[in-house]
């Protein structure tokens, strides 16, 4: 009994479900139970701390111990933030140039991913290798010429210049590609017998079967489109262009007398939609970046 | 990993009856539908990604400047000058030194906070696994500017969380992002804090992955915890260690976000990284110098993977 207990502590795979293990409550499950307990409070804290700070008057939030629950709930953070500070603007922004980041790199990804992995061409061999071989290139290596390129393109402060550089994600392209891979020749083979051509057989029959894919790489390219901030921070320049991240960073560290209730107010309205989203989704988020490696 | 191809139907057309011009005139029409697919991606791909890196080789041999923005191909080729004069420079040696600080301490901790909460929640003892799970994944999923927000306050001297906390049991707590000692242990701290969920959800992954035989069997052999997590978990986990140090590595290497909007990469220069740098000197115009420090990442990048990938490897 307490040779399986402890190789269980030290990473045995479970074998029974939550539901028909029993909860033991031996001094060993009390304690390393309280040891993660402490974990969990050091990492959802400083979150759950941002969301009460945002209802709480200037002088509450500096108060110690913090209040869990506000003593006096207040939305001015929020009114000011969007009556004086243009969040609403930033908001649509970073809404707009998510949904249209994600859209376009799932799409795009799937439709490439499929001729690589299903149909023959000539250049697949180097279009697949071109892809591997820019997987690894760090972001920080392109971004200046990125930048001088999308200036000699005219689109430095567009919305083009926040959206066409994600468009083509070799990770995404990547990964559609070995899940297409897994669909059977049998099915496509019929499609085409029953006279589909080529695109319809794409929509009608390769995307349904891709669907938890393209769930999980459009849930991540959303993610990451929302919190992206170095390249947004260099490709606009005027402020009816600023996504939200970029728009409360140069609030925070332009401002001399600092206003705490606005900043975790802007904060909030960054991390809030996405914790909510990640609530909602978690079982498929977290199951597709064990199975993907993908962040 | 061979693809099928879709040119053959073998299932409905037997492929000797198949006329020779007909197959070449259906490949040319797989071939075109497929390039049809291809395409956008194609297009997209050359312009931002393959223009991109190789005009980041041009220009860390050239002396380009914010002012020949316009007129990129105008510019004088000046050979190694710009990584000499990098590799010199005591700023970037700072950065550098500052880069290592932080992927030396930040990478190992990361990745053993990330086993052991793997470990305990894998266990079986765990209660209430899921929960757990989201909890210490919720701050990957944050964006580092609302985070600094939230920790520049955390970490404020005189009314900050931490400090009042330290305060409480007789400790007075340093001023963590001004003090050129304690500001970087701040940021790993807090990169450490945003990382670990993620490495943690792919350990726990591949935790599942090892067999439960073995265990029980080597517990019939006699073998104790230590035993059993030094020659069964380790050993079958290390392609996931080694997946998560890579990821980890190359994400620390590029440390820019967090000294950007904590510190600005000060007091005295003691958070400044070389991403952060070459940020910088793209802020001054000096394109071709910024290119050059991003090679001497890129460099560094390659390096570090190899070295975990020698480390790591899975024994024969």
């Amino acid at each position: 009994m307490a040779a399986t207990a402890t190789s269980r502590m030290l990473g045995t795979a479970t074998t029974g479900t939550d539901v028909t293990r029993k909860r033991r409550f031996t001094p060993r499950s009390i304690l390393l139970n309280v040891a993660l307990l402490v974990g969990l409070v050091a990492s959802v804290g400083p979150l759950l701390w941002m969301v009460v700070s945002s209802v709480k008057p200037e002088g509450e939030i500096r108060q110690f111990p913090p209040t869990l629950f506000p003593e006096q709930f207040t939305w001015t953070n929020y009114t000011e933030l969007f009556a004086s500070l243009n969040f609403p603007r930033y908001f649509v922004n970073s809404v707009v140039v998510a949904l249209v980041v994600t859209v376009g790199s799932v799409l795009f990804s799937a439709m490439v991913g499929y001729a690589l992995a299903k149909l023959d061409f000539p250049g697949r061999r180097i279009l697949f290798a071109l892809v591997m071989g820019t997987l690894m290139v760090p972001g920080m290596v392109t971004f200046v010429p990125l930048f001088v390129l999308v200036a000699n393109l005219d689109l430095i402060n567009t919305y083009a210049a926040l959206v066409l550089p994600f468009l083509a994600a070799p990770f995404g392209v990547f990964l559609m590609r070995q899940f297409m891979l897994d669909i059977p020749d049998e099915l496509l083979d019929a499609a085409r017998v029953d006279g589909a051509g080529e695109f319809r057989t794409f929509f009608r029959i390769v995307l349904p079967q891709t669907k938890p894919a393209l769930a999980t790489l459009g849930i991540l390219t959303f993610l990451g489109s929302w919190n992206n901030f170095l390249w947004p921070l260099v490709a606009v320049q005027s402020a009816d262009k600023y996504t939200l991240p970029v728009a409360l960073a140069l609030y925070s560290t332009g401002q001399n007398t600092v206003q705490y209730g606005l900043l975790v107010a802007g904060a909030t309205v960054i991390v809030l939609p996405i914790l909510i989203v990640f609530l909602v989704l978690q079982r498929h988020i977290v199951q597709g970046i064990s199975t993907t490696g993908l962040k | 990993m061979a693809a099928p191809t879709a040119t053959v139907p073998s299932a409905s057309v037997p492929s000797g009856t198949v006329p020779v011009r007909r197959t070449s005139a259906r490949r040319r029409r797989t071939g075109l539908a497929a390039w049809g697919f291809a395409l956008p991606f194609t297009v997209l791909f050359a312009v931002f990604m393959l223009v991109p890196v190789a005009s980041s080789l041009y220009m860390a041999f050239t002396d380009m400047h914010g002012a020949d923005l316009r007129t990129p191909l105008a510019v004088n080729f000046v050979g190694f000058d710009n990584f000499v004069e990098v590799l010199a420079d005591p700023k970037f040696q700072q950065a550098a030194g500052n880069t290592l600080y932080f992927v030396g301490v930040a990478m190992p901790l990361t990745l053993a906070m990330a086993l052991l909460l793997a470990v305990l929640l894998n266990s079986g003892l765990a209660w209430f696994r899921s929960v757990f799970r989201v909890g210490f994944y919720a701050p990957v999923v944050t964006s580092i500017v609302a985070v600094a927000v939230v920790w520049r306050f955390l970490l404020q001297p005189d009314f900050g969380l931490v400090n009042s906390l330290l305060g409480v049991i007789g400790i007075e707590g340093p001023r963590w992002l001004t003090d050129p000692v304690w500001a970087m242990p701040s940021l790993i701290m807090m990169a450490t804090w945003r990382n670990v969920g993620y490495s943690m959800v792919i350990l726990l992954a591949g935790l599942q992955g090892i067999p439960r035989d073995l265990y029980e069997a080597s517990a019939i052999d006699g073998a104790g915890a230590v035993r059993q997590f030094r020659s069964i978990t380790v050993p079958l986990l290390r392609p996931t260690l080694l997946f998560c140090a890579v990821i980890t590595g190359i994400g620390y290497l590029q440390f820019f976000e967090e000294p950007f909007v904590m510190t600005q990469g000060g007091p005295l220069g003691a958070t400044n990284s070389v991403a952060y740098e070459i940020f910088n000197q793209f802020g001054f115009g000096n394109y071709g110098l910024s290119a050059a420090m991003s090679y001497v990442l890129f460099i560094a990048i390659v390096i570090l993977s190899y070295l975990q990938f020698r480390l790591l490897r899975t024994e024969k």
